[in-house]
């Protein structure tokens, strides 16, 4: 079983992406399961027309201990398993110990079990490693490879950077790699060319690059992936070669951040190329 | 002081009034005591280590020895990694321990300090010395209770120690469960006169009932060491005793090295001592030898001599639900009737397990998970018992509702003999049965009028 996680600035379209990609794979029969780590539990709304789901920690205070794997999770689209983790409304309680207590929850219901036989589990986590739960799925045990959802725009990279140090801090200790960054991409000039420089600056690679196109936007309102919703449209076969390329993807690093100052100048070099 | 508990009861959700179970590196704590040489260590504030410290210095009336990682506000918000690489620093230049078994506390685990990476991060900077080893469990207490921790820590022994090199030993492993000194020290005699070869563990005889020397010993002799820890995975099988205490660590072994475990109650009363050495029997394929017979043959002597106080008597129990299951079983034996029994440690299978039991005795028996003395008291007053069984804490309602009290389980802070005496083994049904008789034939003597009031019971 892979275990993938995808982490990425806030908004820049992790779960948009994370769903698009898995509905990919589960056309080629992979079997996978996406976890929502985010509060705000929209990670698999594409997946289930909806958010229909019932969150890991509602269900944990409503239930009580006794908690089977069927009440936390659902089947979706292409029987993708889906579970949200959940957590508190803004502004209350702790966010981060929700997501640890969730996937602990998860671990001890066998939802990883060898007898589920999934070929890949789904991190998708709640914007920047701000503290030590939104480290969870990175863990020793857990995630093993790491994609970072960024575009041209000098935010996303900068968060892009940030994330990459808290990826090398785990990984000296542990099997976490860096597999590579998506560029989701904004129609900044140069887009690709700089998302592959700042990919070679820390030492891995652009997996793929997701043009912009308001199909993605369009099925979203209809609550579907692209996949779902168009499935000949041109944007299905961009998340289509996304899945194949995380699927064929053989390079796993331990990545190399940048320091500020050196993120900058490329900024410089390609952003403000007139 | 509890005259204002209402008989009424009303249904509550959150709130608990006087809990029947505390935190978890308290379990954690006292597990870890149970490895030679090993000093614990709390990762959190100060506080939570000096209480969990208390509290078992007062049970068991020795100093008991734990470090903290010492949080502060810089600690909360930058997480603890730096405090405790200080932490092992000190611990392994100033007390040199074999071994430090690390647990967690709310603090650090709500921070979410992952412990696996920075004790790895640790050794390989050459923080831990070579040879001495670093163990660690996760006890948030706002999950479970103490006996969680206890557990908790002992699975930690198995993942860290336990080995597997294809050999099987003429070995067997016995985890005894949140028991006293004295048990484990019963639990190892037992074993030893049925001809098993066994690793108790952890085992805290010979380290919270160390002698008196006049001199201070920071690692008693006691403890189970991490050679036996290690050859564990080597053994023929496990017994586990207590469910809610060490079957997690017994399947944890059996999934890690392979080896089958039984999971068997706590040995406390006649049958559940019984199985025991039935299990014991069928593991050696001998007899058990005079001693262990005449024990027991003693102890049956007592229950029929004694009878006539105690059959028909109504009892409540409270306490830890591994404790609860046996001597539940034991009164019922007995001839009493247990009426009420509650847990706070949650677990819906101890109250599966208490009915279970009394089905054909007490098919009405009030018994409870998670749940407080509170309820325990209300429970009392709306119907009666004549003997009261559990923790120190219950000699509030036992003062209350003037009911016979008999000291049993975790803790006991006013009392002394549960450090020496075991309450395991047929030797340890014969002491419950001296106080329980002892507790009812007292009040009897107390409240008999004069014509009454007999020289010879």
């Amino acid at each position: 079983m892979r275990k993938v996680a995808i982490y990425g600035k806030g908004g820049i379209g992790k779960s948009t992406t994370t769903q698009n990609t898995v509905a990919g794979l589960s056309e080629m029969d992979k079997k996978v399961m996406i976890v929502g780590c985010d509060p705000k539990a929209d990670a698999t709304r594409l997946m289930l027309g909806g958010m229909a789901q019932k969150t890991v920690l509602d269900t944990l205070r409503e239930e009580g201990e006794d908690v089977d794997l069927d009440d936390v999770m659902k089947v979706g689209f292409n029987s993708v398993r889906c579970v949200e983790s959940g957590g508190p409304e803004p502004g209350v309680g702790c966010a981060g110990r929700g997501i640890i207590t969730s996937i602990n929850l998860l671990e001890s219901l066998g939802a990883y079990d060898p007898e589920q036989e999934l070929d890949y589990v789904f991190y998708d986590v709640l914007g920047d490693v701000v503290c030590g739960g939104f480290a969870m799925p990175i863990r020793e045990g857990k995630a093993e490879e790491i994609y970072i959802v960024l575009s041209g725009e000098m935010m996303a990279m900068y968060a892009a950077n940030n994330i990459s140090k808290g990826i090398r801090k785990f990984a000296e200790s542990g099997k976490v790699r860096l597999g590579g960054v998506i560029c989701n991409s904004r129609n900044v000039d140069r887009e690709q060319d700089l998302i592959e420089a700042f990919a070679k600056k820390l030492g891995t690679q652009m997996i793929y690059f997701v043009p912009r196109d308001n199909m993605v936007q369009k099925a979203e309102i209809h609550r579907k992936t692209v996949i779902d919703y168009e499935p000949t449209h041109i944007q299905a076969d961009h998340y289509r070669n996304l899945a194949k390329a995380i699927d064929g993807n053989d390079m796993f690093v331990i990545p190399s951040p940048m320091e500020q100052e050196e993120l900058e100048a490329l900024l410089m070099e390609y952003g403000l190329y007139d | 002081m509890l005259d204002l508990t209402p008989k009424e009861i009303t249904k509550r959700k959150a709130l608990r009034i006087n809990p029947a179970k505390t935190c978890q590196p308290i379990g954690a704590m006292y597990a870890s005591l149970g490895i030679h040489g090993c000093l614990p260590h709390s990762h959190g504030s100060q506080g939570c280590c000096a209480y969990h410290r208390s509290h078992l210095t007062r049970h068991y009336k020795e100093p008991i020895m734990a470090a903290t990682s010492s949080f502060t506000e810089g600690a909360a918000v930058f997480g603890g990694g730096a405090n405790l690489r200080q932490a092992l620093k000190t611990m392994f230049t100033v007390y040199d321990p074999e071994v430090v078994a690390v647990h967690t506390t709310c603090l650090s685990e709500t921070i979410g300090d992952d412990l696996p990476s920075l004790i790895k991060k640790a050794a390989e900077d050459g923080i831990i010395p070579k040879g001495k080893t670093v163990i660690h469990t996760n006890t948030p207490s706002f999950v479970g209770s103490h006996v969680t921790g206890f557990s908790n820590m002992t699975r930690s022994m198995v993942r860290y120690f336990s080995r597997e090199n294809g050999e099987t030993r003429e070995l067997i492993n016995i985890i005894p469960g949140y028991v006293e000194p004295s048990d484990m020290r019963e639990i190892k005699r037992l074993s030893a006169e049925m001809g098993i070869k066994s690793v108790v563990f952890p085992d805290t005889s010979d380290v919270l009932d160390a002698p008196q020397r006049g001199r201070l010993e920071l690692y008693p002799k006691g403890g189970v060491t991490t050679k036996e820890l290690r050859d564990t995975g080597e053994a023929a099988a496990t017994l586990a005793l207590g469910g809610f205490a060490s079957e997690d660590a017994a399947i944890e072994l059996e999934r890690k090295c392979g080896v089958s475990y039984e999971l068997l109650d706590l040995p406390i009363g006649i049958s559940a001592t019984d199985r025991f050495i039935q299990a014991a029997i069928d593991i050696t394929g001998k007899e058990p030898p005079a001693s262990i017979t005449d024990d027991r043959g003693r102890v049956v002597d007592i229950m029929t001599d004694m009878l006539q106080y105690l059959y028909g008597r109504k009892v409540a129990l409270f306490g830890d639900p591994d404790h609860l299951i046996s001597m539940t079983e034991f009164v019922k034996d007995l001839g009493m009737k247990p009426v009420h029994v509650i847990t706070g440690t949650p677990g819906k299978k101890f109250e599966r397990r208490i009915k279970a039991l009394l089905k054909d005795t007490v098919p009405d028996v009030n018994v409870r998970s998670a749940a407080d003395l509170f309820l325990m008291h209300q429970w009392i007053k709306n119907s009666p018992v004549d003997l009261l069984i559990g923790n120190v804490y219950g000699k509030y309602i036992a003062r209350a509702e003037d009911i016979p009290f008999v000291r049993f389980g975790f803790p006991i802070l006013d009392r002394i003999g549960h450090s020496y005496f075991p309450t395991v083994g047929y030797a340890g049904a014969m002491r419950l049965l001296e106080k329980m008789v002892g507790a009812i034939l007292d009040r009897k003597d107390r409240d008999d009028p004069d014509e009454h009031f007999e020289l010879v019971m």
